[in-house]
């Protein structure tokens, strides 16, 4: 490897690809700031990471296994230093749950199933430190999974150290082009329903060994957020450019769990007008409210007298049914009943406004999974620039005694590498920096079902679900439910995520949940139950439980750290990302209080290349791109590629396709103009 | 630096820009000129084909470049073989994908797309039909589309029920558009037409033809029409401003045509003259009016009421001086309108001076045509629905005027009071269209009016003090003897006003009356007050000459008695008038 031609001076060092670090990476870069932006894992995006199942399973094992204890090494620093030691421990993700329900096919056994039942394998947590249960594999020199990588590493490969290893395929591979290229004529397949697709016979079963192998057709988040359409992510998404790196789905439906069964939520006015369970009345009454609620602000008269109660009763109060106040305080606001008025109006409203800019729900989907957006963001940083190294870390600080400002760190290959700004993951922080480790959890479940949780002409659904406490006390769980168009699930299955703020395990918290709303087959491969209305309810086929730590509501003032290093904290329970955009750009503005947050990236035919005098004559558009001539500066987007995510969600698969073909272009050489 | 980005001055990028608009226009140019040179030397070949397309693929909207490459294809189909021809019109189509890409609302491009659909020897209407639902689902209320859609549906005979769901599912997405709701609207009586009704025995139906196919076509049976309620309902209690859905619900409640037919035939001994009324305007000259007088027909001039009329639904003729005028004879006469194939008698009998014959206004149908004659039922829950809105919204003007409507509908006079408070709501929540609603109540007191005077069997019409702004249905008024508008706020008695030809007294005091233009040839009129107007000049008096039995005048109050020489100038132009008030 090359990581000792790393140069030994940077203006700002990151360490963690997780969405708030590669935001700051790319905001420096996009100024010219000279960024290193290293993660000690194999895969980029930190806890924002999206895996394949395959890629799922190595992620599970690593927090299984014991990694090496933290050795405090004598660092060797000048007179008038100090090291500070990073841990090399992620302590992040906890009670790590699975289970299997899907059936085996015999002669598949060596997928690592020992026996077929029930709980065909889990992991059970070793109850005996707390904090020292889950231990990372720091450097991991196996890499068994790369799918996470995204096209911007290949500018990672030209001037990062792991040069060598994006370049050789695991064996039995597909290409990842390859792959994209082969979802989108699947999806294509489906979209024109040929007889064979769209009938199967009898319900083809899921097997587990059929899950394995189609592993690639997932991209499992590990947090699971959606992206309000008029929300800090989407905003900066579109404002920087970066919105071209990736593609997006509108999510399509709302739902919510109340009494008993699954029903849509009536948010836009094409629901309320359709909807079939509102009666006329409540229909008007409900749209009343909710243009109330869109300038709410204008109104004071209407909820002065509430400032001081709580969102519910000021419900109450608005002669709306009990239908109505359920579908506003849980699926519209997405609050509890306890928030005062105002949050809960300036909750809907936010509802509201997102509402129809790019559909018919507020929530946008990034296509395979949550992981791309942080991967878009470096992709940015590597454009501007910035040098990329994965399974990279900081071994410690070196800090100046005199101004307590950290000078320097020295990585993991023992380089000293100076800088002027440090911004770590909270997750690399060690006990000894912490002043106060109250944190929250998160508790998470991963689902792979069979079927929809609420059928409907279209297979191909996105849907936010909301479930209120099942009972008093339990926690208020959120659900989204992917389709396989969203390339996060193998057609014929769709992909569960549900989180809550943890109160115990997450198993704990999130198990009542999927046993009411989904089928737990007794025995593997059996066939689902029918529900109580009749209508089947999805079977589980595979399920994960895991606590995640949420160091959000963290203050900086609780790490006790010099003050040029900023610490961005983990993701939040939060359904959208506007807390790690917020924090992203807070940190930017202490290291670059001048400089201008994520401008928009230029269009290429707005670059001036070195030795090339400003473009006087003007290229004709016959004329070839410039950008072709130049394929060495890095990444160069393709002229054409200007549209912003709106159009994405639209024109996904051929927009995806020319994404795909910049990457080819690439590698042109200079000659062929 | 590595990776330092540098980028071009804003000025440098506008030059840019600039020449490279430059260099584009000169090309644009140099290739219009050729294409021009070349169709003026009538050339039609394949380079013209080319270069009207490079043109019209960056500017669509000329019309001049469409024709030309029609006289082009139309060259060629001469000159190609079949299969040739396909595959050039298919390209044709391909080609104006791409311009509709660059302009989807290009007059020039969906016209030439539907020519070339119709010139396609194998054309391929499901491609047709997708690339519609494609544009539709980008802009819904492109009607360049609708249009053209309306030709393929047309062309490919798409079966009409499926017409309907692809209108469920524009409305499901968006309610808000014209074009889904009435294309529902021309859809639904051809798949769920109302059942053939028994002609209603209070119609003489001896003189009423077999019902012509048309005055069945916009209906839609009952069964369905409670659907369409219930769909519409739920538009606009979702938002009850949008207009779509109301004009919808307005179709739906119906409009229900009236019969064709003489509503009533008038004859007077004194003036020889006999005067009929129709069910709608007729055109005098062309409608085929026959009088036939004891069993003899007559020929006589009809004209209209009043010569600014071609059309009018009131007729009048003079007979021949001396047919009826002796009192002790008995005369039957029958007015034939062999256009509509129907006829009605009339008797005069000895003694009587004049004589009439109709239907009386008060046979339900008359008024209640702003909406169609449904169950009762029905519109009394449409009724209470409508009620139910405006609970929630009392100050929703479509709503209001809604329920207006259905109480129309339901009972005129019953609902007098409540229809007077809800225009005045009304006015207030939408002063814009105030005067709309003035004229609207001014009908409906009208047609109230008549109402009562029908039930009172008197021919006297008395409707002051109800802010009246406007006259209408004066043809129902071709019998009243005596008016009275007193204290409304009329500007003029319109030409229409001619068809109260048996009028004697008018009382019109207290508007601001400034043109009598409808006080013409008015046989009776003996006596007419119109204190506190607004009339100023004498020509304004001018219609009052020709109405022979005019004796009393007053004209206190209005600006004309303060001319110069006013008495000697009316004495003049009205010599009849014995009684006059300045």
């Amino acid at each position: 490897m090359a990581a000792d031609n790393l140069p030994s001076v940077f203006d700002v060092i990151i360490l963690g690809t997780g969405l708030s670090e590669s935001v700051i990476a790319a905001a420096c870069s996009r100024v010219g700031q000279r960024v290193l932006h290293v993660d000690r894992r194999s895969y980029y995006a930190g806890n924002w990471a999206s895996f394949t199942f395959n890629g799922l399973l190595s992620w599970i094992e690593e927090y299984k296994q014991a990694g090496p204890s933290d050795e405090a090494a004598q660092e060797k620093v000048e007179e008038g230093e100090e090291a500070l030691a990073l841990s090399s421990l992620d302590t992040s993700i906890t009670n790590v749950e699975v289970f299997c329900y899907a059936s085996e096919e015999p002669e598949e056994v060596e997928e690592g199933v020992k026996d077929g039942a029930a709980a065909a394998w889990s992991v059970p947590q070793t109850p005996d430190s707390e904090g020292e249960v889950e231990r990372c594999l720091l450097e991991s020199s196996s890499v068994e999974e790369e799918e996470a990588v995204l096209a911007g590493d290949e500018v990672a490969q030209a001037s990062g150290p792991d040069a060598g290893a994006e370049e050789t395929q695991p064996e039995g591979e597909v290409p990842p082009q390859a792959y994209e290229t082969q979802g989108e004529w699947q999806d294509e397949q489906q979209a024109s329903p040929s007889p064979a697709e769209s009938q199967p016979e009898p319900k083809k079963q899921i097997t587990y060994t059929k899950i394995v192998k189609e592993g690639r057709r997932f991209n499992i988040d590990l947090v699971s957020k959606l992206m309000y359409s008029r929300g800090s992510l989407v905003d900066l998404l579109i404002k920087s450019n970066v919105s071209r790196y990736a593609e997006f789905k509108n999510v399509t439906r709302i739902l919510t769990y109340r009494n008993g069964k699954v029903e849509q939520v009536p948010c836009s006015r094409a629901d309320v007008f359709g909807s079939k369970q509102l009666t006329v009345v409540e229909k008007r009454m409900l749209m009343k409210f909710l243009t109330f609620c869109l300038d709410f602000e204008q109104h004071p008269e209407e909820y002065q007298d509430f400032s001081v109660h709580s969102f519910w009763d000021f419900l109450l109060t608005k002669k709306l049914t009990e239908n109505l106040r359920h579908f506003i305080l849980h699926s519209i606001a997405m609050v509890t009943p306890d928030v005062c008025t105002v949050e809960g109006l300036r909750a809907t409203q936010h509802f509201l406004r997102c509402l129809g800019r790019y559909g018919n729900t507020p929530f946008l989907f990034p296509l395979y999974g949550l992981g791309e957006i942080p991967q878009c963001f470096c992709r940015m940083c590597a454009v501007f620039g910035g040098i990329y190294c994965l399974r990279q870390s900081v071994r410690c600080l070196v800090l100046d005694k005199e101004s307590g400002k950290c000078k320097a760190v020295i990585d993991s290959n023992g380089q000293r590498i100076s800088c002027s700004h440090f911004v770590v993951e909270d997750g690399y922080i060690g006990l000894d920096q912490r002043k106060n480790v109250d944190s929250r959890q998160i508790s998470r479940a991963v689902l792979i079902t069979d079927r929809s949780i609420l059928p409907s002409d279209s297979e191909q659904q996105i849907s936010l679900v909301t479930v209120p406490p099942v009972e008093p006390g339990s926690p208020v769980v959120r659900m989204v439910e992917l389709c396989s168009s969203t390339m996060t699930c193998m057609p014929g299955t769709y992909l569960v995520h549900l989180t809550c703020s943890s109160s115990g395990s997450a198993r704990e918290d999130l198990a009542p949940v999927v046993s009411r709303l989904f089928c737990i087959p007794v025995s593997p491969g059996e066939e689902s139950k029918e529900g109580e209305e009749g209508s089947e309810v999805p079977s589980v086929l595979w399920a994960l439980y895991f606590n995640m730590r949420d160091t959000s509501a963290v203050d900086r003032s609780s790490y006790d750290l010099p003050s040029n290093v900023h610490v961005c904290t983990s993701p939040d329970a939060a359904l959208g990302s506007d807390h790690a955009i917020k924090l992203a750009e807070a940190v930017f503005r202490q290291l670059l209080p001048e400089e201008e947050f994520c401008p928009p990236a230029p269009n290429p035919e707005d670059i001036i290349y070195d030795g090339e005098g400003p473009q006087g004559e003007g290229p004709g558009f016959e004329e070839a791109d410039p950008a072709e001539a130049l394929p060495s500066q890095g990444e160069v987007e393709s002229a054409e590629r200007q549209e912003e995510a709106e159009d994405a969600g639209e024109t996904g698969d051929v927009a995806k396709q020319e994404t795909v073909a910049v990457a080819e272009n690439e590698p042109r050489p200079a000659s062929e103009e | 630096m590595h990776g330092r980005v540098k980028l071009k001055s804003t000025a440098q990028q506008e030059e840019e820009k600039r020449k490279e608009r430059e260099k584009k226009l000169k090309i644009y140019v140099t290739a219009r000129d050729a294409v021009f040179a070349k169709r003026k030397n009538g050339m039609l070949d394949d380079e013209a084909l080319l270069l009207t397309q490079q043109l019209l693929s960056s500017n669509p909207d000329v019309a001049t470049l469409w024709n030309y490459r029609r006289e082009i294809l139309l060259h060629l189909e001469t000159i190609r073989e079949e299969v040739d021809v396909q595959k050039m019109y298919e390209d044709e189509l391909s080609f104006l994908e791409s311009c509709l890409k660059v302009n989807p609302k290009s007059y020039g491009s969906w016209h030439h797309r539907g020519w070339v659909s119709a010139r396609l020897p194998r054309p391929d209407w499901t491609r047709e039909l997708g690339l519609c639902d494609r544009c539709l689902s980008l802009d819904d209320r492109n009607f360049h589309c609708w249009d053209y859609r309306r030709m393929v549906v047309k062309m490919s005979g798409v079966p009409v029920d499926q017409e309907l769901q692809f209108t469920d599912r524009l409305i499901g997405s968006n309610f808000s558009n014209y074009s889904s709701w009435h294309y529902r609207s021309t859809l639904l009586p051809l798949l769920h037409p109302e059942s053939p009704e028994p002609p209603s025995p209070c119609h003489q139906t001896h003189h009423s033809p077999p019902t012509s196919p048309q005055s069945h076509s916009h209906r839609v049976c009952e069964e369905q029409l409670l659907k369409e309620y219930e769909l519409v309902q739920n538009a606009f209690f979702t938002d009850p401003n949008d207009q779509s859905a109301w004009f919808y619900y307005r179709w739906l409640l119906g409009r229900a045509e009236r019969e064709e037919m003489i509503s009533c035939v008038f004859v007077s001994r004194e003036e020889e003259r006999v005067a009929v009324a129709f069910s709608r305007p007729v055109n005098v000259s062309s409608s085929g009016l026959m009088l036939v007088l004891d069993g003899q027909p007559q020929r006589v001039e009809w004209r209209s009421v009043h010569p600014s009329f071609k059309h009018s639904p009131v007729c009048i003729c003079e007979l021949p001086p001396g047919t009826i005028s002796d009192i002790t004879n008995e005369h039957n006469l029958t007015v034939h309108w062999t256009e509509k194939h129907t006829h009605r008698d009339c008797a005069l009998y000895t003694g009587r001076s004049v004589s009439w014959c109709r239907d009386s206004a008060t046979d339900q149908e008359l008024f209640r045509s702003e909406l169609s004659v449904e169950k009762t039922s029905v519109l009394q829950s449409e009724l209470q629905s409508c009620n139910q809105l405006l609970e929630l919204e009392p100050q929703n003007k479509w709503c209001l005027l809604t329920i207006i409507l259905l109480m129309r509908a339901l009972d005129p006079l019953g609902y007098e009071r409540e229809t007077l408070s809800h225009f005045q709501t009304l006015k207030e929540v939408d002063p814009m269209r105030g005067a709309y609603y003035g004229d609207l109540c001014s009908k409906f007191m009208i047609e109230n009016t008549i109402l009562k005077m029908e039930y009172a069997e008197v021919r006297v019409f008395s409707l002051s003090d109800k802010n009246l702004t406007t006259l209408c249905h004066l043809d129902q008024l071709l019998l009243v003897t005596h008016i009275n508008l007193s204290s409304n706020q009329l500007l003029r008695l319109p030409p229409q006003f001619a068809m109260l030809q048996c009028l004697e007294v008018l009382e019109a005091d207290n508007n601001a009356i400034e043109n009598l233009e409808g006080l013409y040839h008015l046989p009776k009129l003996e006596d007419v007050s119109l204190k506190n107007n607004k009339l100023s000049r004498l020509s304004d008096l001018q219609p009052l000459a020709s109405c022979p039995k005019l004796t009393r005048l007053d004209l206190r109050r209005n600006p004309v008695t303060q001319l110069v020489n006013i008495e000697s100038e009316l004495a003049e132009l009205l010599p009849s008038v014995t009684d006059l008030l300045l």
